[in-house]
């Protein structure tokens, strides 16, 4: 059982289940954009993606594989988690170890458990309600999604609540995007360089361009 | 200057520790941080009292021996410096210090500030070296190693073995020090025969002594007084995958 | 009358000496190897690579350190280089040019067999340093580079960066660990010896103190090596690490086995001074320094303007001045006492003025900050951590300070003390630099006694032990050294005095280094007798140990080790007095050239002197051993 318990193995799991939500977080992002497009034009083009999406089977497949990777990459950090409350022994009485490390480094826990909850709350308020509510029908006749998201970021409180957890989103990718490339092995110096440089890239695009929307439809619809 | 101390005092691994209070009046800037504990221990052991145990030996940064955390760093408030090389002009006149022992799970807690880290020698044992017997070894001009690779191995090579990385990690992971001697090998054309078995072996020794794991926060580079890079657990992520893969 | 004693030198050319020992040497057959135990005490580059070589060979190794792990010996902190015969310079170097450097390095005060192994044998050890992935400097190209150390005119010091005794410890000591892995070796780390055992005169085992319980434990063996380094702690302050001590060999010595040239020690010139009373160690600054440094200091007696406010007319750069051919580059022992003769004078620098300058200015000028920050920025930022001084603005003060044990305990040619079965390797023993050591010979030495030599001698001596059985600790000889070591440290224990046994040892040092330091006097020496004579009388009557003797307390270790050195100073005394000659460091007032150089005596003192313990620290016995120059005639050492 060493190799399930081994750490290395371990946090191979969390990269790579970590990278795979990055890559669904572009593609998530990509189809909101389509919230920016002019109200009525949006609403089309956006219901009829998020019909196209629930009902393609290669999709269908890869939404499994994202929900495995949440849960492996959600458990796996339980269990890590929990190893290291265990191997760190008992605390310091002074401790100011925290001026080696990034804060958002240390709370990756505390960050993946603000994401998550939302993530929770989210998939309630518009994957449930979409596959299993009941929602009016667009000009073509497919589920109005468009209105759901429209009418939800009316609340100003949901707006703010979902921008916080965008923030925690970033944070954890701004640590998370070249740790993951670390704990696959990627040590050359250069190329660490450009992957963190990426990584902060990376991190300030997502949480840009998930903040602007809800902003976006607040202001202006 | 005076000083104030606030010092992790426990008997044994089992007994509960404590911080007591002591107070040195006539410390000299020019003193080093360990002589400045000699100055105390002196103190108590004529009102005998039970002096402190610390770990220490060449006082000159080489040995890895000493290491304690002070006012909640490893080592002290200096980069790149180890508790024997600290001074104490360092610290100013009234200043209260926290002086504790590195603690983790691996590194039991021996009396008062002295720890056992047998477990980096465990690491060791399981495969820290090239298993060359005295005798076998070929010209050295045999192999021929390139400037650079020499002193890329050097720089993994100059862990002293002292524990701050364990000590800061928030995770308690023997990382850095793991992945700088597999690093070393890795950077050297001797002993590749071995690599895989090599890494597979000090990992898993790592694993079962409960370190924990490496979330890459890079708080061991910071405060080793050897700068060792955190790039060497890459490179040691890298061998144990390529030798898991390859298997 | 002093007895004469013998080496067991093989007979042959000299060059031919090792290789008719070893096709001669008796062997053991591996499947008996199992069968005999071996017992190392110390795991530095001697006794770890000793304890790895016979482990490999099939032998049961017990190996002991006093540290929490084997990779903290003081052979970590060794900066500057191994020598070795490599001649890849192509500069003219050869074995007989290595062993011709080190006998003259060492005043003609050593064995010519011994030395010539020494340099014989070194080659091999770079190779298997190499393979072990020791990372020594390199060439682009990717052959390995060499620098030129004092005292030699060839390129054949082998170094990693300045860290070359870490490296190749951490190499010994990773195949100490394979060997532990594999269930050969067992290590007892944080255990001190504290006695030896010999049954019917033979080594046979140890007693030694779990330092984290205090248990008393008995190790039985076969044979014994003692690996335990130098004693220039001694002094107390020093370049040694605080551990460091004479206690292993001290008690073997009165277990019989005889101590040769005691008083020889090296004072290394470039260490930083001392900066106050609470001092307690003193730290060796590389000797490359010297190089480009320039060393002065000012003219005027008590001067106590600040460097830089110092004309140029007003500075003596005594060392150019006295030796125009090496001006700064001389020897150890001839610059550290330079530096003593302008400290004593008065010209002393430093709040203390205890110190000389070593001056980068000259060279800063003449080669740009730059160069002089890539060749020595590391030791300049060692010295600024410890000082709090940047040593580009003004120069560095440095000091002598005892830094390596020339004497140690008699051997012979086979590293065998005068007791069967113990052996002494590395620093531990007396035998390869004479009256001083050369820079970068220590490392080689102690690598070469421990991979090469031991492994060799070892097994010759072991040849006939097959049929002896298995060591019973329970003899009564193990009963009785465990009862006498456990009444000592009761007695620590118990003395209630109030002087702790840190404040003796500062006491002891100061004698030592005032009075049998870098010059001897016969009065001094008279009077240092009376003095340690009387601080070791009230050494018994007035120690201050806290805590008690079943546990872990680190004022009993010193107590153990501050106890040897109450009578091991007496004896370095008495070995400085009985040597009326100059040679080396030992240096002697009395027999000086007009210009203040050493005088040696080789009609009357080309011998070294093994004491042999009498039961009396005041009453130590001389025993000779002569010296024979046949292929080199000694010559006059000068760096003028």
């Amino acid at each position: 059982m060493w190799f399930i318990k081994n750490a290395i193995t371990r946090k191979n799991l969390m990269a790579l289940t970590g990278l795979f939500l990055c890559f669904f977080l572009v593609i998530h992002l990509l189809g909101n954009l389509q919230l920016l497009l002019a109200p009525d034009k949006a609403q089309l083009q956006y219901n009829l993606y998020s019909d196209f999406l629930s009902n393609n089977i290669l999709i269908k497949i890869i939404s499994y594989v994202l929900y495995a990777s949440i849960l492996a990459h959600t458990i796996d950090s339980i269990y890590l988690t929990i190893k290291a409350k265990k191997a760190s022994g008992s605390p310091y009485v002074r401790d100011r170890r925290n001026r080696a490390s990034k804060w958002y480094a240390r709370q990756m826990m505390l960050l993946g458990t603000i994401v998550f909850a939302f993530l929770v709350i989210h998939l309630k308020n518009f994957w449930f309600t979409y596959k299993f509510g009941i929602l009016p029908a667009d000009a073509n006749g497919n589920k109005d999604l468009y209105g759901l998201v429209v009418n939800s970021f009316q609340d100003l409180w949901y707006v703010i609540f979902y921008s916080i957890a965008i923030l925690a989103l970033g944070f954890h990718l701004l640590h998370g995007f070249f740790s993951a490339f670390r704990s696959l092995g990627l040590y050359h110096p250069t190329y660490d360089k450009l992957v963190k440089s990426i990584g902060v890239l990376f991190a300030l695009a997502i949480t840009a361009g998930y903040v602007i929307i809800p902003f976006y439809i607040y202001l202006n619809l | 200057m005076k000083i104030h101390l606030k010092i992790w005092r426990q008997k044994d691994q089992k007994a509960k520790g404590k911080l007591e209070s002591y107070s040195l009046n006539e410390v000299d800037a020019k003193m080093s941080f360990l002589e400045m504990l000699d100055m105390l221990n002196l103190q108590l052991a004529k009102k005998g009292e039970r002096p402190v145990e610390f770990d220490h030996d060449c006082r000159e940064g080489i040995c890895g021996q000493c290491g304690v955390m002070i006012n909640g760093i490893a080592h002290g408030p200096l980069k790149k410096t180890t508790t024997c090389q600290l001074h104490m002009r360092s610290f100013k006149n009234g200043d209260t210090i926290y002086v504790e022992p590195f603690k983790s799970k691996a590194f039991p807690i021996i009396r008062d500030l002295k720890v056992d880290r047998s477990s980096f020698d465990e690491i060791i044992a399981a495969g820290g070296y090239i298993s060359v017997n005295t005798g076998q070894a070929p010209e050295a001009n045999s192999i021929p190693i390139t400037h650079e690779e020499a002193e890329s191995a050097f720089n993994s090579a100059a862990c002293i073995g002292c524990g701050a990385c364990v000590a800061t990690c928030k995770n308690a992971s023997a990382a850095l020090f793991t992945s700088a001697k597999i690093t070393q090998f890795a950077n050297l054309p001797q002993g590749k025969k071995e690599s895989k078995q090599r890494t597979v072996n000090m990992v898993n020794r790592m694993e079962e002594l409960d370190f924990g794991h490496c979330t890459n926060t890079e708080a061991c580079q910071v405060e080793c007084p050897q700068d060792i890079s955190v790039l060497n657990i890459a490179r040691m992520n890298y061998e144990y995958n390529k030798a898991k893969l390859t298997k | 009358m002093a007895k004469e004693i013998h080496a067991n030198i093989p007979e042959g050319d000299l060059k031919d000496k090792w290789s008719n020992y070893k096709a001669q040497a008796k062997l053991v057959s591996p499947n008996n190897r199992k069968k005999l135990e071996i017992i190392v005490v110390g795991t530095g580059l001697a006794g770890a690579s000793a304890a790895a070589s016979l482990a490999e060979m099939g032998y049961k190794i017990k190996s002991f350190c006093f540290q929490d792990s084997p990779r903290r010996a003081h052979s970590v902190a060794a900066q500057g280089g191994v020598n070795a015969m490599k001649n890849y310079q192509n500069d003219g170097d050869s074995v007989y040019r290595m062993f011709h450097d080190t006998l003259k390095g060492g005043d003609f005060r050593s064995r010519e067999a011994n030395t010539y192994r020494l340099a014989e044998c070194s080659a091999s050890l770079i190779d298997q340093a190499v393979a072990q992935g020791v990372p020594f400097g390199r060439e682009y190209s990717g052959y390995l580079k060499n620098r030129s150390f004092g005292g030699v005119q060839v390129s054949r010091t082998f170094y990693a960066r300045g860290q070359t005794g870490q490296q190749l410890l951490l190499g010994a000591y990773q195949a100490l660990m394979r060997q532990k892995e594999i269930g050969s070796v067992k290590l007892y780390t944080r255990h001190e010896m504290l006695d030896l055992v010999t049954i019917d005169n033979k080594a046979k085992g140890i007693i030694a103190r779990n330092l984290d319980t205090g248990e008393i434990e008995r190790h039985g063996a076969h044979a014994v090596i003692l690996a335990t380094g130098g004693f220039g702690k001694i002094y107390y302050l020093s370049t040694l690490a605080m551990g460091c001590n004479a206690s292993a060999i001290w008690r073997a010595h009165k277990k019989g086995a005889l101590m040769a040239n005691p008083s020889w020690t090296q004072i290394h010139p470039t260490c930083l001074p001392q900066s106050g009373p609470y001092q307690s160690k003193l730290t060796l600054m590389s000797e490359s320094l010297r190089n480009d440094g320039r060393i002065w200091v000012p003219k005027a007696t008590n001067d106590k303007k600040s460097p830089i406010e110092i004309p140029e007319d007003e500075r003596d750069y005594y060392l150019e001045r006295k030796y125009p051919a090496f001006g700064n580059l001389a020897p150890r022992d001839i610059a550290s006492r330079a530096a003593k003769e302008q400290i004593d004078i008065g010209k002393g620098v430093g709040p203390l003025r205890n110190a000389v300058y070593l001056d980068f200015a000259h060279a800063i000028t003449e080669y740009g900050k730059d160069v002089i920050a890539e060749r020595y920025g590391n030791l300049f930022d060692m010295y600024q951590k410890i000082t709090g001084i940047n040593a580009y603005e003004e120069p560095m003060k440095i000091s002598p300070s005892a830094h390596f044990s020339m004497g140690g305990l008699w051997v012979d040619y086979d590293l065998m003390t005068t007791i069967p079965g113990l052996f002494a390797i590395g620093e531990a023993n007396f035998s390869d630099h004479g009256a001083n050591r050369l820079g970068a010979n220590s490392l080689l030495q102690a690598c070469v006694d421990g991979y090469y030599i031991a492994p060799c001698t070892l097994q010759n001596y072991l040849s006939d032990q097959i049929q002896v059985e298995k060591t019973q600790i329970n003899h009564p000889a193990f009963q009785e050294a465990e009862r006498l070591a456990k009444k000592q440290l009761e007695n620590f224990v118990e003395s209630k005095g109030n002087k702790t046994a840190e404040e003796f040892h500062r006491e002891i040092g100061k004698i030592l280094y005032d009075k049998c330091g870098l010059s001897r006097s016969e009065q001094e020496l008279k009077k240092a007798i009376l003095q340690i004579q009387n601080l070791r009388e009230e050494f018994q009557q007035n120690l201050l140990v806290p805590g008690d003797a079943h546990e872990i307390n680190s004022e009993l270790e010193k107590a153990g080790r501050v106890s040897d050195y109450m009578e091991l100073a007496e004896l370095m005394c008495v070995d400085a007095l009985e040597r009326n000659e100059s040679c080396g460091a030992h240096f002697r007032e009395e027999f000086q050239t007009e210009d203040g150089e050493a005088e040696r005596n080789d009609d009357d003192y080309a011998y070294s002197a093994a004491w042999e313990w009498s039961g009396k620290a005041s009453k130590p016995i001389l025993n000779k051993e002569p010296l024979h120059f046949t292929y080199v005639q000694p010559s006059k050492r000068s760096y003028k």
